[in-house]
């Protein structure tokens, strides 16, 4: 009994902590999302029931987050992940300036969002005096001009993506760099004596190797550009409704502070039904990974 | 296919970039070794034999001199083009293919009119796997085999492409005691049922000698003795190869010639015509010792050791370079583990003398320098 106490007196902190900053929240956005007509101000509201989601289900705010989220998670997780492994490659298999180029390849990395955003902006941008860096190129080739900021629906999400993709890369070129680096040289040194093809020595040993690796940096890019919302401010501003460029972060967000914010009812929904997004489509993946994964690598 | 070294050499830059002078791994390595033999490269760490085999895989260059596979001068091509089936030290097997899969590798890389059909890969995997007694395994995964398993798992992958040179790299050293000898002997019936020219490079000088036509002794990168094991353990080059043949090793003792006798210490040992006043290392096997009442040498017993089949006698004296001297004697003698003293004679084939400073060997008596071709 004693030691029985005694290992609970040992995990008192965490469990203190986590109830307070994980576990409390986690059910009070539950209650909150299932209040309904809750009051901010008085703390009260008018029943319990399924209003809240039926509401943020019928938001075409929300249905325009939703469908921006999901094409920057199927264009930019694959897209980054797949440029990410060819430069770890590319990495791994010079010899002179390599740390040179890891730490160019890092810097987006150690960038705060906002000056990256920024920059970005300034490149793309087409205003009634200049047309930006990008503009230029596309009309030095012939193209058309077009504001990718404040332009065509398109071309904001162009650029949202490959502003996402810009971001996440450095770390997953980190990992998959430690990744290749792992792999045994006798393996490459086998495959050499048997005259295995540089193609098969990819699909067949490198890849299968890292794959752990690679299965982790989908699944957490997965979940992280489900998140996503601080990219899309810094590119687009605060009003992501208004530019059509809203996440279900930045929706939740709206709800809570935006302008048309103080619905805490309407934002617990909404987080709610992102986490039941990115807990099926996690639980997709660990299946997924489960069969094709390589163990004991 | 005989393979032929022709005074190879492999020079590295060393690992210390402020050191100019280069480390040399192999030096002027020349050997011709005979078609479908066994030949064990032997000597302790450091001392090249793995380069050696790099160098005849083609994972590394050398910097000068050639390499042959039987008429054909290889030494400029790539490791692919050479067709020599390599097994390494941790064996390096695909952990996520299966045995079969593993097998099968090698033969799905051929291209052109070598490219085989599914089913011939199979058969061919199949017979590989039947030849190292693999085949009931053939749907693990290597982590599921035990260490021996995976050994022949990896010989039956190098040898399924039917290379020209079979490539071993320290073949048992990740095996325990029991496996390593029966290993040893499966290695042996493998490349007798293949009659594949087969390399293999080990530290153990009782695995070499076990299993292997013929030995190449190196240390340093210079190859010092090559031969028929037993005629390099008969007639060792010099004290080195003395000392690293044999299990107990030779008893080394400081002694020096004088009026063409050889002395250990104050006792005249043994007669040495022709030989010149000179001090020595005498180095004497332990069956070369003879218990003897009326004895040349004198050792001051420590114990006994009893094996059954023969005694070892330990014993030390003040001239010895080993801390003790271990001799064996049959096991009928009768040693009363009380005296202090034993007195032996020894025997003139089993002893050899070596020069005090640059460990050759003097040749008396009844020896003489053999060379490897004439045995």
């Amino acid at each position: 009994m004693k030691k029985k106490l005694k290992g609970w007196l040992y995990l008192l902190p965490a469990i203190l902590f986590l109830s307070i900053f994980m576990i409390y929240p986690l059910i009070d956005v539950l209650i909150y999302s299932f209040e309904e007509g809750y009051n901010f101000a008085s703390q009260t509201h008018n029943g319990i029931g399924l209003y809240n989601y039926s509401y943020v289900l019928h938001d075409t705010y929300f249905l325009q987050a939703l469908k921006n989220t999901f094409i920057l998670v199927i264009i930019t997780v694959p897209l980054s992940t797949g440029t990410a492994l060819l430069i770890a490659m590319a990495l791994s298999s010079i010899k002179k300036l390599r740390e040179l180029f890891q730490t160019v390849f890092f810097l987006p990395y150690v960038t705060n969002t906002l000056a990256v955003g920024l920059v970005f902006m300034i490149l793309f941008k087409k205003t009634a005096y200049s047309d930006g860096m990008i503009n230029l190129l596309i009309k030095l080739f012939g193209g058309e001009a077009v504001d990718f900021i404040d332009g065509p629906y398109w071309a904001k999400m162009l650029v949202l993506c490959i502003y996402t993709v810009w971001i996440v890369m450095p770390f997953k070129i980190l990992i998959l760099t430690g990744a290749l680096a792992s792999v045994k040289d006798d393996y490459y040194k086998a495959a050499k004596i048997d005259s295995t093809p540089a193609w098969r020595v990819f699909t067949r040993i490198t890849l299968p190797m890292i794959s752990p690796m690679i299965f982790y940096l989908v699944i957490t890019g997965f979940i992280g550009a489900f998140k996503a919302y601080s990219d899309a401010v810094a590119l687009f501003g605060t009003d992501l409704n208004v530019a059509g460029m809203n996440t279900i972060v930045g929706y939740i967000y709206d709800m809570l502070y935006g302008n048309s914010g103080g619905y805490p009812s309407y934002a617990s929904a909404a987080a709610l039904i992102l986490f039941c997004i990115v807990l099926t489509i996690t639980c997709i993946n660990l299946m997924v990974s489960k069969k094709s994964v390589v163990k004991g690598v | 296919m005989k393979v032929v070294l022709d005074k190879l050499c492999k020079r590295f830059p060393n690992r210390d970039k402020k050191i100019k002078t280069e480390v040399i791994a192999v030096d002027n390595f020349t050997f011709e070794i005979p078609d479908g033999t066994l030949v064990g490269l032997l000597g302790p760490s450091g001392c090249g034999k793995s380069t050696t085999l790099n160098l005849i895989s083609g994972l590394e260059k050398p910097t000068s001199g050639r390499v042959f596979f039987g008429d054909t001068d290889v030494t400029d091509m790539s490791p692919e083009d050479r067709c020599v089936g390599l097994v390494f030290q941790n064996y390096a097997l695909y952990p996520h293919l299966t045995v079969r899969q593993n097998i099968m590798f090698p033969l799905q890389n051929f291209k052109g009119e070598k490219k085989l059909t599914k089913e011939v890969m199979f058969e061919k995997a199949l017979e590989a796997a039947k030849l190292v007694q693999i085949d009931m395994l053939m749907e693990r995964k290597p982590n599921e085999l035990s260490g021996g398993q995976q050994q022949r798992v990896a010989i039956a992958r190098a040898l399924v492409k039917e290379p020209k040179v079979l490539l071993l790299d320290e073949p048992l050293s990740n095996l325990d005691a029991r496996l390593r000898l029966q290993t040893r002997e499966e290695i042996r019936r493998i490349q007798r049922e293949t009659k594949v020219t087969t390399i293999f490079v080990t530290h153990d000088q009782e695995e070499a000698m076990s299993i292997s036509d013929i030995i190449v002794v190196m240390k340093d990168g210079v190859v010092h003795q090559i031969g028929k094991p037993q005629d390099v353990y008969d007639d060792p080059i010099n004290l080195f190869v003395a000392k690293f043949l044999g299990t107990p090793p030779i008893n080394v003792f400081k002694g020096k010639v004088k009026n063409h006798m050889i002395y250990i210490g104050n006792s005249a040992i043994l007669k040495a015509d022709k030989i010149d006043d000179r001090e020595v290392y005498v180095g004497i096997r332990p069956e070369g010792f003879v218990l003897n009442d009326e004895g040349e040498l004198t050792l001051d017993l420590k114990g006994l050791e009893v094996m059954g089949r023969d005694t070892t006698i330990v014993s030390t004296h003040e001239c010895c370079e080993n801390v003790e001297i271990r001799s064996i004697v049959s096991a009928e003698t009768v040693i009363y583990p009380n005296m202090e003293k034993v007195k032996f004679s020894v025997k003139p084939l089993k002893t050899f003398l070596f020069d005090a400073e640059t460990g050759d060997r003097i040749y008396f008596g009844r020896q003489e320098k053999r060379t490897y071709e004439e045995a």
